[in-house]
């Protein structure tokens, strides 16, 4: 079992009435709301809370791609896994992930990565993203029909550029390139480990599994919810005849631990609120562009996923966040126990957890994230060891180089 | 009310296969539809009394296949010259709307001798920085109603952009009318602009400008704009209309189109 530390780098001080006054969170949310100087705080803290999680020996740390909202300041996420490589030593650097469509040429994704796998000395983990609608259809106008196809030709390319020794041409329908010679290389063999984020298209199980890269279910409505679509995935595993090797998969979920249940609440309420109501206020016109999922998708998917309407995410209260398993919060005891569950239903060989959700100040961030590190973690991470090999992790340097001591 | 029956085109050795609704006879037009879909009307029905109608579905929309063939406006121009061979048209009117409008602009334009008369209504191509045509990829069916009629509660508007009460045949009609956003959109995301202000000169047929006053999407001053462009053009803006004048104004649009039509 693999646990890592996800970061969504929240806009944490939205106001307060933000979802009333305002369209979405996502592509719209007015400029006037962003302060500068108040970023500067915020990314340094999002930096100091994940190498916190790796200097507490978390396996990993997380960190992904959004654009143009309130709700994930990281739009480029290479420049968040550089500042952390200097700064980490045997976490994982998860990347997840490039939004392979938004890079032109998508070569520069495999030299990105390239360099952010020499650098750490071999532990960056590869997320490829297909993306949100809001990020690749109206943020950086994607034609919604093409997204998929840009993205799978994309991926062809970039495991070309790590793998072929020759000079060779590529001849795509969205790239073309004469000359694909990748200076640098990865250094983990034959390349890092893929993994391919989802929320739910049919379509990226069966090639996934296909390639023989990792699935991850991001969402937020939690284990219980994501029950039905999981098993969707597992049952794809079957049919295509491999085995179902807990490690073929990544689920994220949301996780807040106190000293008792009811401190749980008292700490953690507000910020997961924020969360739900906030950082999850995107308007219906962004929310999904005409052909951004296929109609194969729409069929499977209509009725049977139950996407929550923004009436039911707005009434959620703190009982829904964890009845549902939205939220896996209380006491140690409560959270590894929840997190028990969730692991076998799910069969979730890399476990991310979010440890700072919405407004969450950095020292409530800090104590989750001990807490989680101190009191959970050791009882979880010995899950599947006994039987299952985890095919798609790092396999960093042995003697790693380190940062020189900075001089006066 | 003239039914319209289904006719199934295989172009290119079956890597297409378009579906059209064909009914009437006589000179032929062609009806290229907007964005939302295709709508056997009263407007076409009405068409079928007097000329040959064909009205296509754009590959990706309705049973329209093979838009993954498809990788830019300029492919799409050649499938419909491929189109109107397999239907045996030489030189027929095209009326296209919104971005059939375009569609048929293009066809005028690129092949001169492919299109005897051109109708253009509330056509979509071009784009001005001051007006830009509004995104009805982001917007919800009432909100792009409310720019699309002026009374997007009569009837006939209603039943083209309300979705069905019935579960199985709400999500049919959501498929069916993603598809066809998705279909056109893909040759339009993210500005509906592809250039066509640089060949509208070549346009050489009759042309009419049709266009409703109110439209909330694309604004009249662009009828004037493709009125400028178009040696000979006539255009004609009615009061009472949005952005589909063949659906709220329709006697009126059918007099001007018939007419127009028939020379």
């Amino acid at each position: 079992m693999k646990v890592c530390m996800f970061h969504l780098m929240p806009y944490r001080e939205l106001p307060e009435d933000f979802e009333q006054r305002t369209e979405s969170v996502w592509i719209t949310p007015p400029s006037e709301l962003f302060d500068p100087a108040r970023a500067h705080v915020m990314y340094n803290e999002t930096l100091d809370e994940l190498e916190y999680a790796a200097q507490l020996g978390l396996d990993g740390v997380c960190v992904n791609e959004h654009h143009q909202n309130a709700y994930g300041l990281m739009a480029s996420p290479n420049l968040m896994a550089a500042a952390l490589a200097r700064r980490t030593t045997n976490a994982a650097l998860v990347v997840l992930g490039n939004t392979l469509s938004l890079y032109n040429p998508p070569l520069r994704v495999a030299e990105e990565y390239a360099m952010l796998d020499c650098i750490s000395g071999g532990r960056l983990v590869a997320g490829f993203t297909v993306g949100t609608s809001m990020d690749t259809n109206y943020a950086y106008g994607i034609p919604p029909a093409t997204l998929r196809e840009r993205f799978f030709e994309a991926h062809d390319l970039i495991l070309q550029a790590w793998t072929r020794p020759e000079v060779f041409s590529f001849n795509g329908r969205y790239t073309k390139l004469r000359y694909v010679n990748l200076w640098p290389r990865p250094l983990q063999k034959p390349h890092p480990p893929v993994w391919v984020p989802g929320s739910g298209s049919i379509e990226t199980w069966e090639w996934t599994i296909r390639h023989d890269h990792v699935y991850c279910y991001l969402s937020f409505y939690g284990y219980a919810n994501a029950e039905r679509m999981v098993q969707g995935f597992w049952e794809q595993v079957a049919k295509m005849g491999v085995e179902p090797n807990p490690y073929r998969f990544g689920f994220l979920q949301l996780v807040a631990v106190a000293e008792t249940d009811a401190q749980a609440q008292a700490d953690y309420e507000e910020h997961i609120r924020y969360f739900y109501r906030k950082c999850l206020h995107v308007s219906p016109r962004f929310a999904e562009a005409p052909g951004y999922r296929t109609m194969a998708s729409i069929r499977y998917g209509t009725g049977a996923f139950g996407r929550i309407s923004t009436a039911e995410r707005m009434a959620f209260t703190w009982r829904d966040y964890v009845d549902r398993g939205m939220v896996i919060a209380g006491s140690p005891a409560t959270v590894r126990e929840r997190l028990a569950d969730a692991i076998q239903k799910l069969r979730i060989g890399h476990l991310m957890v979010l440890l700072q959700i919405g407004s969450m100040p950095h020292e409530l961030a800090r104590k989750n994230i001990e807490l989680f590190a101190r009191e959970v973690y050791p009882y979880i991470r010995g899950t599947w060891d006994d039987r299952w090999q985890d095919h798609w992790w790092i396999k960093p340097v042995a003697a790693p180089a380190s940062p020189a001591a900075l001089r006066g | 009310m003239v039914a319209a029956q289904r006719r199934m085109v295989q172009l290119r050795d079956g890597r297409f296969e378009a579906e059209v609704l064909t009914a009437g006879s006589g000179q032929p037009v062609v009806f290229l539809h907007g964005a939302s879909g295709l709508y056997w009307d009263d407007f076409l029905s009405a068409l079928a009394e007097r000329f040959a109608v064909y009205a296509p579905h754009h590959p990706g929309a309705g049973g329209s296949t093979g838009l993954e063939h498809l990788e830019h406006l300029w492919d799409l121009v050649l499938y419909y010259y491929d189109l109107f061979d397999a239907l045996g048209l030489e030189s027929p009117a095209v009326i296209g709307h919104s971005f059939g409008g375009m569609v048929g602009a293009e066809l005028a334009a690129t092949d001169q001798s492919r299109v005897s008369r051109l109708v253009l209504i509330n056509a979509i191509g071009l784009w001005r920085d001051d007006h830009p045509v509004g995104d009805w990829m982001a917007m919800t069916p009432r909100q792009l109603a409310r720019l699309t009629y002026v009374d997007p509660e009569a009837p006939a508007a209603r039943a083209r952009w309300q979705p069905p009460e019935d579960p199985a045949a709400r999500t049919e009609w959501q498929i069916a009318r993603l598809s066809s956003l998705a279909a056109t959109g893909k040759f339009i995301w993210p500005i509906p602009d592809c250039g066509l202000h640089k060949r509208l000169h070549r346009v050489q047929c009759p042309t009419l400008v049709l266009w409703g006053q109110r439209d909330g999407l694309v604004p009249p001053l662009y009828a004037e704009e493709f009125g400028r462009r178009i040696r000979g053009a006539r255009v004609e803006i009615l009061p009472d209309a949005a952005h589909a004048p063949h659906v709220e104004q329709l006697p009126r649009a059918l007099e001007l189109v018939s007419g127009f039509l028939a020379g």
